[in-house]
C-alpha cells in the first residue's frame, strides 16, 4: 500500500490502463508534457509517448467527438474535460453522439470504451465557471454511465473499471479533494463495481446518501448528530446511473429515514430522483419525508460560496428535522 | 442563389493539391523596437494627447499587474491574470474605437478597460470581490464588465463571446448606431466551434463587428503549434471571406492602426474584420501557473527584448512628447495609488445575503425567496459559520 492523494490514484489507474492496453490514449487540453492543469496525466506523455497522451486543440465538442470515432473504431479513449464547467460545449458530441451509438445503430457501432474525466465542484473559490456539478444533466440521458469516487482509493478502483467498462462513462473528479484527500491506495490493480453504493457507516436512525466530496460533508454532520445520540447509516452512492436502489431502500427500511445531500442546486438534481424512487419503494417504512439537502437554485457564487453551499451544518439540521418530525 | 461564391481559378489538367501556407499573409509594422518609425511605413491617425493618454494606460496596467500578482502571493485575492508583454493589444485597441463601440472581450484585456477609465476602485472592488463590485462578487477575480462603458462583463466559458459579438454588431447595424463591435479572444479560443460559428455569421449576415485575436504564442501550457497547423487565424478570416489583417502586436501603431481602418471599413461597409495581433504571453497563464513546467526561460528572454512599452516610450522620448522625470513620477504614483487602494477594497464588506438570489431572474421568484428566508434562519443560528453574512441580517 502506498500513500496516495487522489490526483496520484487518478494517474496511478491511468498509468496501468495505458500499460495493460496499448490502445487507451489519454488527451484533452494541457494534458500532454504539462500532465494537465491538476496534473492527473504526468508523466504518462513521457511513458507512453506523444501518441498516446497529447495536448488537443482547445475545444470540447472536438476533444469528445475525435473520442467517440477513436472508441467507435476499437481505441479507448480516456478523455479530460479541463473543468466540468466546460463540458457543454462538447454535450451534443456526449448526450446525442456517446450516449446513443448503440442504440441508433442496434448494436452495429458502439463507443463502450470512452471514459471521460472531467473535475467537478466547488469550495475552490471558483465562482460560477469553475464549481458547477453537473450530473443530472447527463443522468437524463439514457446509455451513459456516472460515476462519482469519494477518496483515493475508490477514485483508482472505480476509474479502471470504468476504463474497462464497455459503456461510455462520464467520471466525474472532486477537484476540491484532489490534493486534500490521502489515503492508502494499493500500487497494483484492482476494480470496485459500478452501479454499486457502498454502505459506509452502519446506523439505525436515519439514512445518509451522498456522493463525491459530498461524503465529507454528511460524515461531519453524522458525528456531531451522534453528540445528540442519533445513529445514522451513511452511504456513498459512488454510481449515478445506473444507480443502486437495492442498497439505498434496504437501508432505509431498516432506518425508516433517508437524507440526501448534493452540492447541486436543488430543483431537478439527482437527488430528486432518487427521493422519487424511494418513497415508492419504502413507503410504507417512511417515519419522515425525504429530506434534500442541495446548493440553492442559483449558479455557484463566488463570494456567498459558504451561504450557497450545503453544508454540514445545513444537513446536521435536516437530520434533527428530519428525527423530530 | 449567387453563382460567384463559386469562383473558378485557372484550369489544370494535373492533379495538385494547393498548400494552405503557400498564402503568404503579411505582417504589419510600423514601430521599430528603438523607437524609431519604419521607412515609408504610414502611421495611424495620433497626435500628443492622444500618445500621452496611451501611454499612461500602458504604464496603469503594467503596475496594476506586478502590484496585483504579489497581492495575489500575499494570499490577498485569489487569483490574477496579468497581460505581460501584451499591453499594446487591448490597451491599443480600444484606442482605436469610439467610446460607443462595444467591448467583448476574453478575459486578458484589462487594458481596454482601463483605456476607457475604469477606475482604480472598480477593478479593486472585482478583484476583492466586495459588495461595491459591479459584478456583486459573483464571479472570480479580472472578469470585468461595465456597461457605461461599453464594457461586456467577461465569461469564462472560452470562445462564447465571438458568436455573441456578431449577434451585437448585427443589431447595432440595424439600428443604424454609429457604432462597431470589437471582440477579443486568444489563439487558443480559436480552436472552439464557437469561433467558426462566429465568423461564419458575421460574414454571411454583414456585420460590423471587428474580431480581435491576440495570437501569443500559448493557451496554457500548450503552444500553438499544438493548437493549429495552419497559418496562424487570419489564414481562417480568409477562408471565411472576412477582410483580414496580420498585426506586430507589441506594436502600438501598428494595433492603432489597424483598428482605425477596421472600425472605418466594418462601419462603411457594414462588413466583418479579422486582426490577428502577434505577441507573447511573457508571464505565467494566472496565479495557478508555472510555466516553468512547459517552456524555457530563454524563450521568454527573447521576448522581454520586444516589450511594447519601451517600444512605445522610446518613441514618446524622441518626439518629446514624454521625458525620464515624468515617467519615474507617473510609476510611483500608481503603485502608491494601487496600494491604497488595495488597502481600501479588502476592508469593504462582502455582498449582502440578499445577493445570492437577485439576478438569477428580473425578479426573485417565490422558491428562491423561500430558499433566502430559510438559509437566513440558518445563519442565525450558526452566524460563526458564515462570518461575511450573519452580522447584516436583520
Ligand atoms: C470552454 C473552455 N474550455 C477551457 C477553459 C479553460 N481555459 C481557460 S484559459 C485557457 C487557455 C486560453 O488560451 P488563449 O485563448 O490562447 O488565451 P491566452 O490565455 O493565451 O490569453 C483554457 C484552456 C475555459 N475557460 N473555457
Amino acid at each position: 500500500m502506498a500513500q496516495m492523494n487522489l490526483l496520484q490514484a487518478i494517474n496511478n489507474a491511468l498509468d496501468i490502463a495505458m500499460a495493460e492496453n496499448d490502445s487507451a490514449l489519454c488527451f484533452g487540453e494541457d494534458v500532454g508534457h504539462f500532465g494537465g492543469v491538476f496534473r492527473a496525466t504526468s508523466g504518462l506523455q513521457e511513458k507512453y509517448g506523444k501518441a498516446r497522451c497529447f495536448n488537443t486543440p482547445l475545444v470540447e465538442q472536438g476533444i469528445i467527438g475525435f473520442a467517440n470515432g477513436l472508441a467507435a473504431q476499437g481505441s479507448t479513449p480516456i478523455a479530460e474535460i479541463q473543468f466540468a464547467d466546460y463540458i457543454f460545449p462538447a454535450f451534443d458530441q456526449i448526450v446525442n453522439e456517446s450516449a446513443k451509438f448503440r442504440y441508433r445503430s442496434g448494436n452495429e457501432f458502439n463507443v463502450g470504451n470512452l471514459t471521460i474525466r472531467t473535475p467537478y465542484g466547488g469550495g475552490i473559490a471558483g465562482g460560477l465557471y469553475h464549481s458547477q456539478s453537473p450530473e443530472a444533466y447527463f443522468a437524463h440521458t439514457p446509455g451513459l454511465k456516472i460515476v462519482v469516487p469519494r477518496n483515493p482509493y475508490q477514485a483508482k478502483g472505480l476509474l479502471l473499471a470504468s476504463i474497462r467498462d464497455d459503456n461510455p462513462v462520464i467520471f466525474f473528479e472532486p477537484k476540491r479533494l484532489y490534493r486534500a484527500s490521502v489515503g492508502e491506495v494499493p500500487e497494483e490493480d484492482y476494480q470496485l463495481p459500478i452501479g454499486k453504493a457502498e454502505v459506509t457507516q452502519q446506523g439505525s436512525d436515519i439514512s445518509l446518501l451522498a456522493w463525491g466530496a459530498q461524503m465529507e460533508i454528511i460524515e461531519k454532520a453524522a458525528e456531531m448528530a451522534k453528540k445528540d445520540g442519533i445513529s445514522c447509516e451513511i452511504i456513498d452512492l459512488r454510481t449515478i446511473l445506473p444507480w443502486d436502489v437495492e442498497t439505498i431502500a434496504n437501508s432505509v427500511l431498516k432506518t425508516g429515514r433517508l437524507l440526501i445531500s448534493q452540492e447541486a442546486p436543488l430543483t431537478a438534481g439527482f437527488a430528486s430522483e432518487i427521493a422519487a424512487t424511494i418513497q415508492q419503494e419504502c413507503f410504507l417504512h417512511l417515519e419522515s419525508p425525504i429530506e434534500r439537502v442541495c446548493g440553492i437554485d442559483t449558479p455557484y457564487p463566488l463570494s456567498l460560496e459558504k451561504e450557497h453551499a450545503a453544508d454540514h451544518l445545513k444537513v446536521y439540521e435536516a437530520i434533527k428535522r428530519s428525527i423530530n418530525y | 442563389m449567387n453563382t460567384d461564391i463559386y469562383k473558378e481559378g485557372p484550369v489544370v489538367h494535373n492533379a495538385a493539391f494547393i498548400d494552405g501556407h503557400s498564402v503568404e499573409i503579411p505582417i504589419l509594422k510600423i514601430l521599430q523596437q528603438d523607437g524609431t518609425v519604419y521607412d515609408g511605413a504610414e502611421l495611424p491617425d495620433i497626435n500628443e494627447e492622444h500618445a500621452v493618454k496611451i501611454y499612461k494606460a500602458l504604464a496603469f496596467h503594467r503596475a496594476l499587474d506586478e502590484r496585483m500578482i504579489g497581492a495575489q502571493r500575499q494570499g490577498r485575492i485569489s487569483f490574477y491574470m496579468a497581460a505581460l508583454g501584451e499591453e499594446a493589444a487591448s490597451v491599443g485597441g480600444a484606442a482605436g474605437l469610439e467610446a460607443q463601440d462595444m467591448i467583448m472581450a476574453q478575459y486578458r484585456e484589462q487594458g481596454a478597460l482601463i483605456y476607457r477609465g475604469f477606475s482604480l476602485e472598480d477593478f479593486m472592488n472585482q478583484m476583492f470581490s466586495n459588495e461595491k463590485d459591479l459584478g456583486k462578487g459573483r464571479q472570480m477575480p479580472i472578469h470585468y464588465g461595465s456597461n457605461a462603458l461599453n464594457y461586456m462583463t467577461i465569461s469564462s466559458p472560452l470562445g462564447t463571446q465571438i458568436p455573441q459579438a456578431a449577434g451585437y454588431a448585427y443589431g447595432q447595424k440595424l439600428q443604424g448606431k454609429d457604432a462597431v463591435t470589437l471582440c477579443y479572444f486568444g489563439e487558443g479560443a480559436a480552436s472552439e466551434g464557437d469561433f467558426h460559428a462566429g465568423l461564419n455569421m458575421a460574414a454571411v449576415h454583414n456585420a460590423p463587428v471587428i474580431f480581435f485575436c491576440r495570437n501569443n504564442g500559448y493557451a496554457i501550457s500548450t503552444p500553438s503549434d499544438e493548437q493549429y497547423v495552419g497559418n496562424g487565424i487570419a489564414s481562417r478570416g480568409v477562408g471565411y471571406g472576412i477582410k483580414t489583417i496580420r498585426i506586430d502586436g507589441n506594436d502600438i501603431l501598428a494595433v492603432l492602426k489597424a483598428v482605425q481602418l477596421a472600425r472605418m471599413y466594418a462601419l462603411e461597409e457594414n462588413k466583418p474584420v479579422i486582426i490577428e495581433a502577434m505577441s507573447y504571453r511573457l508571464g505565467a497563464h494566472s496565479t495557478s501557473d508555472d510555466p516553468s513546467g512547459y517552456r524555457t526561460k530563454e524563450e521568454e528572454e527573447k521576448w522581454h527584448a520586444h516589450d511594447p512599452i519601451s517600444r512605445m516610450k522610446s518613441w514618446m522620448l524622441a518626439k518629446n512628447w514624454w521625458n525620464e522625470e515624468q515617467e519615474t513620477a507617473l510609476f510611483e504614483q500608481l503603485r502608491e495609488d494601487i496600494l491604497a487602494a488595495v488597502k481600501v477594497a479588502e476592508k469593504i464588506d462582502k455582498p449582502p445575503v440578499e445577493d445570492l438570489v437577485t439576478d438569477v431572474y428580473d425578479q426573485v421568484p417565490e422558491h428562491l425567496q423561500k430558499q433566502l428566508e430559510s438559509l437566513k434562519t440558518h445563519i442565525k443560528k450558526y452566524p460563526e459559520a458564515y462570518p461575511f453574512t450573519a452580522g447584516r441580517i436583520k
